[in-house]
């Protein structure tokens, strides 16, 4: 009796220890396959800044060196002086702005009338809100590419801007916003002779921030990273945005490894600064259309 | 005791007061119309206009030919490839990137420390455009002094042409997509982890439930509709990726990394070439194939609705 308790006992433990062991064995795994997925994906992240401050010896020495020795400031103002880059700057910040903007107006103008106002074939109006997000705007480039010339605005900024100025998305976005918001609120403020003008410049609009801010993150991160659009109705440097001024820096008679990666930095701080501070908008935004 | 029922506004001057939101509902809709109007429907009606007309040289219609640009990119073994590339490039982007972030997503989840700190490491990619994105893996890929073939040639393999070999130039294009794709399927299925109720996690967790199992049967399960979500907004964007292919390869080598988007491209823009009919039968056959994604999106959805 005592003896097949001491045996129980005994597998007890055996069980425990190799119990103990398989598991910290998936925890060494679980650690290894993280800190392997950690260093390929920082990696490019990494070397983009090692590289943008290594000298020319160091980036084109084999074996690659992967620290930079000495740090030098060389390859910054030789990305300066290789492209407009401090002009291709203001290009993508006025550009991505104004979009941003915008788009703000328009939404919050439409999605208001969605929700608040009285309107005939809401439905049919808001299907066309929807289908604008369907069509993928390669398949209509040609024609606004022969469109905006035509109007001679290319190579300008009203051709970088104007077929930005709305979209479905934040018209999307703000209406489920809108709708949530408190119907005795609105009561309230109407019972106190706020007009609508009054009603959603004063009230909702501030009350409804995030949405906004989530919005505002998104169309400028999408309009800052644009590539097709600028590429084909920008002609000269001066009018390029950042990401064309980049893919020039490539295309620059001696590809020099450093003047691109230093670019990259320069190009990467606000989309950095914005990603950082903002991410918990940016999910928000990025998981608006997913199911809920 | 129940308060006194509120009763209807008053009546006064109700119609010019409804005609007056009426007005005011179609003004504010109009700017957003407009620009619809303008840049979405107007010339999604001028590219079939267009994808139905010859063009000169420099790409003014010329006379109606009905359907001929498109029998003539079904009858070209050019127009063949570039859907296979497609279809390919949309198949390796679109798995790695999914599956890979889930991967990490899911490994996140097993109790790691430092969750929080691993998480925006994932999430970096992010902040890089497309062009810096592709800028940088053009230094990598670099045959003479790139990263990539010096630690190669640390274990004494020889050279390779990331870019210029017809055997690599699309799964090197397709790697740095997935790079680039990786920060963003990070956070949208690390909101969907966050969106499961800590309660169901918690009984199973309960039920001896632990790891590989625990995520197998709740996590990967419920997180289903935002995998769904990301598979389909992938494959939309895959299908209209343009500034990697661009700046890493041209379409190149020799086509073979020329996928429909870059084909529209090529043939209405690229070395001064504006064929705009032909460019714009490919970017009809576009329109249809990302509809139809998106038609996949919504029938999905419109059966959870009715489920729900």
């Amino acid at each position: 009796m005592s003896a097949t308790r001491y045996a129980l006992a005994e597998t007890r433990t055996v069980r425990e220890s190799t119990f103990r062991v398989r598991e910290l064995f998936g925890r060494l795994a679980v650690y290894a396959l993280l800190g392997a997925a950690v260093v390929t994906v920082a990696f490019p992240v990494y070397y983009a800044f090692a590289g943008a401050v290594m000298g020319p010896s160091e980036l084109s020495s084999y074996p690659p060196a992967l620290l930079p020795h000495s740090v030098t400031g060389r390859n910054f103002t030789g990305a300066v002086q290789a492209i407009p880059l401090g002009r291709q700057y203001l290009n993508s910040a006025v550009t991505a702005t104004a979009i941003t903007l915008a788009q703000l107006l328009t939404s919050i103008l439409a999605a208001y009338a969605f929700v608040f106002l009285p309107l005939r074939w809401r439905a049919a109006v808001f299907a066309v809100f929807l289908a604008t997000l369907m069509v993928p705007w390669e398949a209509v480039i040609i024609p606004n590419y022969l469109t905006l010339s035509g109007w001679g605005l290319g190579n300008t900024y009203f051709g970088l801007i104007l077929p930005f100025l709305a979209s479905g998305f934040g018209t999307f976005m703000l209406r489920q916003s809108f709708r949530q918001f408190p119907a005795e609120l609105r009561d309230a403020a109407r019972i106190d002779g706020a007009g609508h003008w009054r009603f959603l410049w004063r009230i909702l609009v501030p009350l409804n921030k995030p949405s906004l801010a989530a919005i505002a993150i998104y169309v400028f991160l999408s309009a800052w990273n644009q590539y097709f659009w600028p590429l084909i109705i920008t002609r000269t440097a001066q009018m390029q945005t950042l990401q064309i001024g980049l893919a020039s820096l490539r295309d620059a008679e001696r590809a020099d490894p450093g003047l691109i990666l230093a670019g990259v930095v320069l190009s990467l701080l606000p989309t950095l600064a914005l990603v950082v501070f903002g991410q918990r908008f940016i999910v928000r935004g990025l998981t608006a259309g997913a199911v809920r | 005791m129940p308060g006194p029922t509120p009763g209807p506004l008053p009546k006064g001057g109700r119609g010019r007061r409804d005609w007056g939101e009426r007005t005011l509902a179609w003004a504010f809709l109009l700017p957003s119309l407009a620009v619809f109007a303008l840049f979405i429907g107007y010339p999604l009606g001028r590219t079939v206009y267009l994808s139905t007309h010859g063009n000169d040289l420099f790409g003014a219609p010329s006379r109606y030919v009905g359907m001929r640009h498109y029998t003539d990119l079904l009858a070209s073994a050019e127009f063949h490839k570039t859907l296979v590339t497609t279809l390919l490039f949309v198949l390796l982007t679109v798995g790695p990137g999914v599956f890979g972030a889930l991967g990490l997503v899911l490994l996140l989840e097993s109790r790691v420390r430092g969750v929080r700190w691993l998480r925006s490491a994932f999430a970096l990619p992010f902040a890089f455009s497309v062009a810096s994105a592709s800028v940088v893996f053009s230094v990598f890929f670099n045959p003479a002094i790139g990263v990539l073939n010096g630690l190669l040639s640390q274990f004494g393999a020889g050279p390779v042409g990331w870019l210029t070999d017809q055997r690599y130039a699309l799964l090197s294009v397709c790697a740095a997509t997935v790079w680039m794709n990786l920060g963003y399927n990070v956070l949208v299925l690390s909101a969907g982890v966050g969106s499961i109720p800590q309660e169901t996690v918690e009984a199973a967790r309960l039920d001896g439930a632990a790891g590989w199992r625990l995520a197998r049967s709740i996590t990967v399960p419920l997180l289903g509709p935002h995998l769904f979500f990301l598979v389909v907004v992938s494959t939309i964007n895959a299908l209209q990726s343009f500034g990697q292919i661009h700046i890493l390869t041209q379409g190149g080598p020799d086509g073979a990394t020329r996928t429909l988007v870059y084909s529209v491209y090529e043939k209405a823009f690229a070395y001064g070439s504006s064929d705009f009919g032909t460019a714009s039968a490919q970017a009809v056959v576009l329109l249809m194939v990302v509809l139809a994604c998106a038609g996949v999106q919504f029938g999905v959805l419109e059966r959870k609705v009715h489920y729900a």
